[in-house]
């Protein structure tokens, strides 16, 4: 409820952190992965991950986090730590994220986080992958009579987030569009959901997966439909602070070895017992063929480990994403060998 | 002779020692921080500069009482904030003085109904936290509002509905002119008055100067209408259909229910403590005074305006200067439902969107800092103002 207040104390604090910490965070260029030394440490990685966001990152009502984003937390606790329960879940808003990240107030940001330019280069940050392929939408009442976005015109309300790409991606749209609308952007989704909900706006916009899950929030969720259009390239991703190359390279092949994974059938139950497979990509994967762990001073179970412990990413999806009905087709979620987008560059 | 100005011996230079460690020892801290702020910032390839300020915002804002759109800078975007932060504490400090002061007054009236009924206004709006009470004016009060096309209707110039309460909007032709009758007028009023204040000092006259005033105020701005050229129409809020079944208005001024909700529950909630001070003040003058008044002849009114208030507003002035502070930094809140101030368009998406996290939360503390300064010089010139003045 005290939400602007935690969020002006939260950005404080990590500012403050930022000034008072010790120095050397991060020895950029070293071998050596300072983050990697804490988190053995500390016992636990440090993931931020978003106020609660079905199918991506949701705390059930006993505070079990789950969601493909924070499968790739408990991908990098099993990779590093040996078990993937051993994660401190951090959520934040839109807002705090970087600043949470920056500061070293958590190691690992999963927050269905866009990749962008600016982001990447400008403010700290690295991005290691994508974890899903998303795109902006646009929701609105069945009734409306409104089928397409180009039903819309001058004088439309839009409902979104604060601090997102969402924000941005709106305006071109209807400059391109040349319409004349009125933007009303909240700080937390709840809130953006019971304004458009209440009729304050005529349209919610904001990554399609998103608008999915907010819709099973409304109070009569089938009055309400997505429109076909998708207006922007939203790459969600996680995303590491720069300069600890180590630890970067840590996440990323956490999360490609997932998508390996699937890419080679190989999954949480059926990873231990091809050990002794005739191919050697897959026995790559499982540990049992060179010494892949090592160049990031981990064992050669590590790969092993996050198969077994979280599931390849066809696992992660329809458990999370397929299964609670957010969005039950793929779409460029899917394999590049089966039509999607999804590439990795292979683990040798 | 002048070692022993600075020697140990001497009661000055020894009291101006400790000072002189302490002001050394918060330098050293700040310097510290700083520097490492900047090794810390460096390391991690962040960059310290205020130059974003310049920079494209592509970002657009509801509300904005100066010409902006996303094709503007960070540093306009700013300034729409800040001017939204300052308009909504003016609304609210406005609403919360009138409504506090009837309140105050009301508690201690003879009348057993009234008095209870700001009893338990203020007991029960000062006791539920405001974050809450803005909560409920945007989304209770919200959802009881009606869809556009079913606007409560004021008399075909005027809509409130869920999406805002459209008013006209008015289309000055010599608004100049206009604009300097009215100072004109304020001049005039001020001369008026100290000439009044001359004549009862002098000759214990007393001239009608509320009259004189308000007629002035009246009368000149009206002669520009007549013979200066200036002239005033209004564009009505027409009904538009945007699809089958969505509304809005088209013309006119649009206020977003945001700001309503924003100001309603900063005056609600912060005119319960002014109602408090009020009362503290009135019930501060002695009885004395108001039989002595009386005494001499007096009228009720007089006994109020020039023997009660003058005593009162002494006690009532500097706690009221702290809620006007209190408010003003209380519509931070905002950001929790969508009005844009400097909190939420600033500290919010600007600081999301350019990650200059140091530099934003900077500007805008400081920011506030000026903005509270200014209200507690303004109130600290006006209670000395108010100050008993010995003769």
């Amino acid at each position: 409820m005290m939400k602007s207040i935690k969020t002006w104390i939260l950005v404080g604090f990590a500012s403050l952190l930022l000034v008072a910490c010790g120095q050397g965070g991060g020895g950029a260029g070293s071998k050596k992965s300072k983050t990697l030394d804490n988190t053995k440490k500390a016992g636990f990685v440090k993931c931020g991950v978003s106020q609660g966001l079905p199918g991506f990152s949701n705390a059930d009502a006993s505070g079990n986090w789950s969601g493909i984003d924070v499968d790739v937390c408990r991908a990098v606790a099993a990779a590093v730590l040996g078990d993937a329960d051993k994660v401190k879940y951090t959520p934040l808003s839109a807002k705090e994220r970087f600043t949470a990240l920056t500061s070293g107030e958590i190691d690992v940001l999963a927050r269905n986080t866009t990749w962008t330019l600016s982001r990447d280069a400008d403010i700290g940050l690295t991005f290691v992958g994508v974890n899903f392929y998303d795109g902006q939408g646009f929701m609105v009442r069945k009734n409306s009579g409104i089928n397409s976005v180009n039903d819309f015109k001058d004088g439309i309300s839009a409902c979104t987030n604060t601090g997102t790409t969402t924000e941005l991606n709106m305006r071109d749209f209807f400059n391109s569009k040349n319409i004349k609308y009125e933007p009303i952007a909240f700080e937390k989704a709840d809130e953006v959901v019971q304004a458009y909900d209440a009729g304050r706006c005529d349209t919610y916009t904001t990554d399609k997966s998103g608008l999915a899950a907010q819709r099973t929030k409304m109070s009569n969720p089938d009055d309400h439909k997505v429109l076909p259009e998708t207006i922007s390239k939203e790459p969600l991703g996680p995303v590491v602070r720069q300069g600890d190359s180590v630890w970067e390279d840590i996440v990323r092949w956490s999360l490609n070895t997932m998508i390996e994974a699937e890419e080679y059938g190989v999954n949480s139950s059926n990873a231990s017992s091809l050990k002794d497979s005739e191919n050697p990509a897959i026995k790559r994967l499982v540990g049992s063929e060179g010494e892949l762990g090592a160049a990031f001073g981990l064992d050669n179970d590590w790969s092993l480990r996050i198969i077994e412990q979280v599931g390849n990413y066809g696992e992660s999806y329809k458990k999370h994403i397929a299964d609670t009905g957010i969005l039950p087709n793929r779409g460029p979620n899917q394999l590049w060998t089966k039509g999607g987008i999804l590439y990795v560059p292979p683990a040798r | 002779m002048i070692f022993k100005k600075f020697s140990i011996e001497n009661k000055k230079a020894r009291d101006l020692i400790p000072q002189a460690i302490t002001v050394l020892a918060l330098l050293s801290v700040i310097i510290y921080f700083a520097t490492n702020a900047q090794i810390n910032m460096g390391n991690r390839g962040i960059s310290f500069g205020f130059g974003f300020l310049n920079q494209e915002a592509s970002f657009d804002i509801t509300f904005s009482m100066i010409e902006y759109d996303g094709s503007h800078s960070y540093g306009r975007a700013f300034l729409v904030g800040l001017l939204n932060t300052i308009l909504v504490s003016a609304i609210g400090i406005f609403f919360a003085t009138i409504a506090g002061v009837i309140v105050g007054v009301s508690r201690l009236s003879d009348n057993y109904l009234i008095a209870k009924v700001a009893e338990w206004y203020v007991e029960i709006f000062r006791n539920i936290p405001l974050i809450l009470q803005i909560f409920f004016w945007y989304f209770a009060a919200l959802r009881a509002l009606p869809l556009p096309e079913n606007g409560i209707n004021f008399n075909d110039i005027s809509f409130l509905t869920i999406k805002g309460w459209y008013v006209p909007k008015f289309i000055w032709t010599n608004f100049n002119i206009f604009l300097l009758s009215v100072i004109a007028a304020f001049v005039a009023i001020y001369f008026i008055n100290s000439y009044a204040t001359k004549q009862r000092e002098q000759f214990g006259k007393q001239l009608p100067t509320a009259t004189i005033s308000l007629s002035t105020l009246i009368l000149l701005p009206l002669i520009t209408f007549l013979f200066l050229g200036v002239s005033l129409t209004f564009e009505y809020p027409v009904l538009k259909q945007l699809s089958p079944t969505v509304y809005t208005y088209e013309g006119g001024v649009s206020i977003i229910p945001e700001l309503i909700a924003l100001a309603l529950a900063l005056s609600m909630y912060t005119a319960t403590f002014i109602a408090e001070n009020v009362r503290a003040g009135i019930l501060g003058v002695s009885k004395g005074q108001k039989e002595a008044a009386a005494s001499i002849g007096l009228t009720k009114n007089q006994i109020l305006k020039l023997v009660v208030m003058p005593q009162a507003l002494r006690i009532i002035i500097p706690p009221t200067t702290n809620q006007y502070l209190n408010l003003t930094k209380n519509s931070s809140l905002a950001a929790a439902i969508a009005y844009p101030d400097i909190v939420l368009v600033f500290a919010g998406t600007a600081l999301m969107q350019t990650g200059r996290a140091i530099e934003i939360i900077s500007i805008t503390m400081l920011t506030y800092l000026t903005l509270s300064i200014s209200i507690s010089i303004f109130m600290n010139w006006y209670n000395k103002k108010m100050a008993i003045k010995e003769k």
